[in-house]
């Protein structure tokens, strides 16, 4: 069986598996990171986005073989030591509920801060309607990218520990 | 009020509280540290004082432990309802201690516990008493430890931050307090709860103690759990709703790479691996021949029909009628689609089984387990523990993940955890059942309302589970048998002047699985009235919230419509397309109002802004209050737009949320603002209050801007 390597919240990895197996269970199966959820496993809820070099995408829906040699990023390794300002935010506007889709929405809602650092309502609208929150959390997510995108633009924090 | 029995100096004598005035017993159960238990249940009578320590029902307990941790230990399962940080709140506040020093556990299924069933906003309602009780009860008995320990007036001790104060500055953390508070033989200081005026953690808007986990990942739900050697697990399902399996044949799938077995279940055909990537693709090598099930000869217009010739005809209308109105409304079957899917892991050995799962029941799945496993008389064998779960919304009062679970880990020898995909959740699940209904409103002569008679056919919702509190909330008896008649009679009242009212189910057999919804039938009954208000306004000439004013005949409704007038600006001027809905409910001790404005100008409605005023008595933490109000309304918002279930020949249409077109970001309003008004300190249920009113404001606030009344849900289905 062929190993392909990447380098998973900073630290290089392998796993052995069919070149098509989805990356969600290399993830949570075999290298025991959780964080990314299975909320439909073809790529429509976005419970499962992480960071691939930086951008949010799908890993349910990503064969392994095509992050080899990559780096990826969880919800696990977002924050290193501390919590990055966007966890803070959504833990300052009580985001959650079930929180079962919010690993995602907030890997969603840290991408789209790395491009964006003042969105407007409809750049929220377009960069984070791929991800559903069954218990409709979303006027809070909302509030939460506002107040995270004030703390980025004066702290200058440049979501560093993303890597 | 203090102990009725403080005189007779027994340890366990258990101290009667009273909250709300209600009756709560509590007691100190041994222990080196300080427990008190609490009945949970109604206030009982004195009378039933001396059977309070008899094991026939389970407790809530509040320890002090030696560390002064307080540890609340309680039946129910946190799926998203704040729960846990409202219990601890309570605690933290009559104990005075801080909020970080207050764990909250969930116990395991245990029969003794009499009633285990988190759902129907029963929660907070029936906990809050006995909590308040048991922590006011532990607190007196810390102080007058202390009193004792230091010899001054137990009077003159104050509490703070989880200490006990003496004027001269003399300290004692409860943790070292506890042993003695135990042993406490009289009670020198009242353990009545305190004033709800004198709260300063209670009504504070309090983030969720479990937030940092959910944004960091390490919030473990069923599949995350780390059960040695529990394997990933599938089931191969029929292409119809309860198909069985006639014979298959799974040597293509066994000889795949990873594949650990294959079983026979009653419900499909599962397959256990290294992976779920494996099991899945094994499932798929899988060959299968199905026999159809008990629906498939119904489709979707075979239903409606079934249900509209349940209706009947019209009853004689009242004395005096000059004219009758009458509405028709439908309403689809809906999957509660929680975010997590349903899933279950099981450890099942030879006269033992494990269970872990986010059960809103967890008592009905340690049965259902037992059952299945050939224990129904010993099922104490089964232990069932809690898991933290992504959504419940009603889907998890039943159990078919764990009884799969349990069968697959017993065949296969070997722990399981079973996963459902996204398309068996959708179309294996239980439904809230479709309906018909028909509003017939009489009109006298001057344009008076003489009577309204609602008839609502709705495929019999199974409630194998009962009903749990929601029942002893609204009876004040726990009834062992209830049909869905007899809770549609409880819950489903008008709360207008209309004259001659009356309301009336007709269940219809329908072989399709069905499970309570949130707000169960108001979800269908009190959007359609509330609707037809507005249409009655319409053909009157009046405008709905002078006709709601000039009808309602609770003060609460009164109120918060008041306020959603106030706070929404009810009539301002709006541009073209763009018109506001109102809509009221009291249910659940509580009384809501909604105020929304819709933009009809585009491709579909967008809801713009919303406007909420509740009046649920005691808001123990407004920000959960907050929460579950807003999510009950883009509950509303997406199947009352977009979101329903289709039937075809017995098979569920819908396989995701890429067809099940639950709101997204996109479709949301930028603001829904909630507005509290608190009429009393009773404590009202919040979880399911927020959908009725918000699907009919939205439905209202159309009609107003298109200028028709809609009458077929969801709107934007276009009905094929
Ligand atoms: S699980 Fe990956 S998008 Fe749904
Ligand atoms: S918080 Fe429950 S699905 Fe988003």
């Amino acid at each position: 069986m062929p190993a392909y390597q990447f380098i998973l919240n900073g630290q290089t990895v392998s796993v052995e598996a069919p070149a098509d197996l989805p990356l969600l269970w290399a993830l949570r199966d075999m290298l025991g990171v959780t964080g990314p959820k299975y909320g439909c496993g073809v790529g429509v809820c976005g419970a499962c986005t992480s960071h691939l070099e930086g951008e949010a995408f799908r890993p349910c829906i990503q064969p392994v073989s095509g992050v080899a040699g990559t780096r990826v990023t969880t919800i696990e390794g977002l924050g290193g030591e501390g919590l990055h300002p966007v966890q803070q935010a959504w833990i300052a506007e009580d985001v959650a509920q079930c929180g079962f889709c919010q690993p995602g929405q907030i890997m969603a809602a840290v991408a789209l801060l790395r491009k964006n650092l003042d969105p407007s309502d409809a750049d929220i609208d377009a960069a984070m309607s791929d991800n559903v929150c069954r218990c409709g959390t979303y006027v809070r997510i909302r509030a939460a990218i506002k107040r995270a995108a004030r703390a980025l633009r004066e702290g200058g924090a440049t979501g560093e520990g993303s890597r | 009020m203090l102990s009725r029995m403080a005189d007779r100096p027994r340890q366990n004598e258990p101290v009667s509280v009273v909250v709300d005035r209600r009756r709560f017993l509590t007691w100190v159960v041994a222990s080196p540290a300080l427990v008190v238990a609490a009945r949970l249940g109604l206030d009982v009578p004195e009378a039933g004082a001396a059977e309070a320590q008899e094991e026939t029902a389970l407790n809530l307990y509040i320890a002090i432990q030696p560390d002064g941790r307080v540890v609340t230990t309680l039946p129910r399962t946190e799926m998203g309802q704040g729960i846990t940080t409202g219990v601890a709140m309570l605690t933290a506040e009559e104990l005075d201690t801080r909020l970080e020093s207050v764990d909250v556990r969930t116990a395991d299924a245990d029969p003794r516990w009499v009633i285990q069933l988190t759902g129907m906003s029963s929660t907070m309602r029936y906990l809050a008493g006995p909590i308040r009780a048991a922590a006011a009860t532990a607190r007196a008995r810390l102080v007058t430890a202390a009193a004792n320990r230091w010899h001054v007036l137990a009077h003159t001790l104050t509490t703070a931050h989880g200490e006990v104060i003496a004027p001269d500055g003399r300290r004692a953390g409860y943790g070292e307090l506890a042993g003695d508070a135990a042993r406490v033989l009289l009670l020198l200081v009242s353990p009545a709860p305190k004033d709800p005026s004198t709260y300063t953690v209670v009504g504070q808007p309090t983030g969720r103690i479990d937030a940092r986990d959910i944004v960091t990942g390490a919030a473990r739900y069923t599949l995350d759990l780390d059960v040695p050697e529990a394997v990933p697990l599938v089931v191969a399902r029929p292409p119809t709703l309860r198909g069985t399996v006639r014979d298959f044949d799974a040597s293509a799938a066994l000889a795949m790479p990873g594949v650990l077995g294959v079983t026979r279940l009653p419900t499909g055909i599962a397959v256990a691996a290294h992976t779920y990537a494996h099991a899945l693709a094994a499932r798929d090598a899988l060959r299968i021949s199905w026999a159809p099930g008990p629906a498939s000869h119904l489709s979707d217009a075979d239903i409606r029909n079934r249900l509209r010739d349940a209706i009947g005809a019209r009853p004689l209308p009242p004395l005096f009628t000059a004219r009758t109105l009458e509405g028709r409304f439908d309403f689809p079957y809906l999957a509660h689609a929680p975010m997590e899917t349903q899933s279950c892991v099981a450890r099942v050995t030879e006269d033992r089984a494990e269970l872990w799962l986010g059960a809103q029941d967890p008592k009905f799945a340690q049965r259902e387990v037992a059952e299945a496993l050939g224990w129904a008389l010993t099922p104490h064998r089964v232990t069932v523990h809690t898991a933290r779960a992504g959504g419940g919304f009603g889907r998890r009062f039943f159990a078919e993940a764990a009884v799969e679970a349990a069968l697959a880990s017993r065949a296969l020898g070997r722990p399981v955890k079973l996963m459902w995909t996204r398309n068996d959740d959708m179309r294996h699940g239980r439904y809230r059942p479709a309906s018909h209904h028909r509003i017939l409103a009489y009109l006298g002569a001057n344009g008076s309302i003489l009577g309204w008679n609602h008839r609502a056919a709705i495929p019999t919702v199974e409630f194998p589970h009962g009903f749990g509190d929601a029942l002893t909330a609204i009876l004040g008896t726990v009834l062992p048998e209830v049909t869905s008649q007899v809770f549609f009679e409880l819950t489903q009242h008008v709360p207008y002047r209309f004259g001659w009212v009356s309301q009336e189910l007709r269940e219809v057999s329908i072989p399709i699985p069905t499970a309570s919804f949130r707000s169960v039938f108001t979800s269908q009954v009190g959007v359609a009235n509330e609707v037809f208000v507005d249409q009655l306004a319409r053909e009157l000439g009046r405008d709905p919230v002078e006709l709601r004013r000039s009808q309602l005949k609770s003060a609460r409704l009164q109120a918060v419509l008041d306020k959603v007038v106030l706070e929404g600006q009810w009539g301002r001027a709006l541009p073209p397309g763009v018109a506001q809905g109102v809509a009221v409910l009291e249910e659940w001790d509580s009384a809501v109002a909604h105020l929304v404005e819709v933009d009809v100008t585009g491709a579909a409605p967008r809801v713009l802004r919303v406007v909420i005023a509740a009046d649920v008595g005691l808001p123990i933490n407004p920000k959960s209050i907050e929460a579950q109000l807003q999510g009950a309304a883009i509950d509303a918002f997406s199947t009352t737009l977009s979101a329903g279930i289709h039937i075809d020949s017995g098979a569920v249409r819908e396989g995701s949320f890429a067809d099940y077109l639950w709101h997204r970001m996109k479709h949301a309003p930028a603001e829904i603002s909630v507005h509290l008004v608190r009429s009393d300190d009773r404590v009202g249920g919040v979880g399911e209050l927020g959908y009725p009113s918000a699907a009919a404001a939205l439905t209202n606030a159309i009609a107003r801007a298109a200028g028709t009344m809609p009458t077929r849900f969801p709107l934007l289905d276009p009905g094929v």
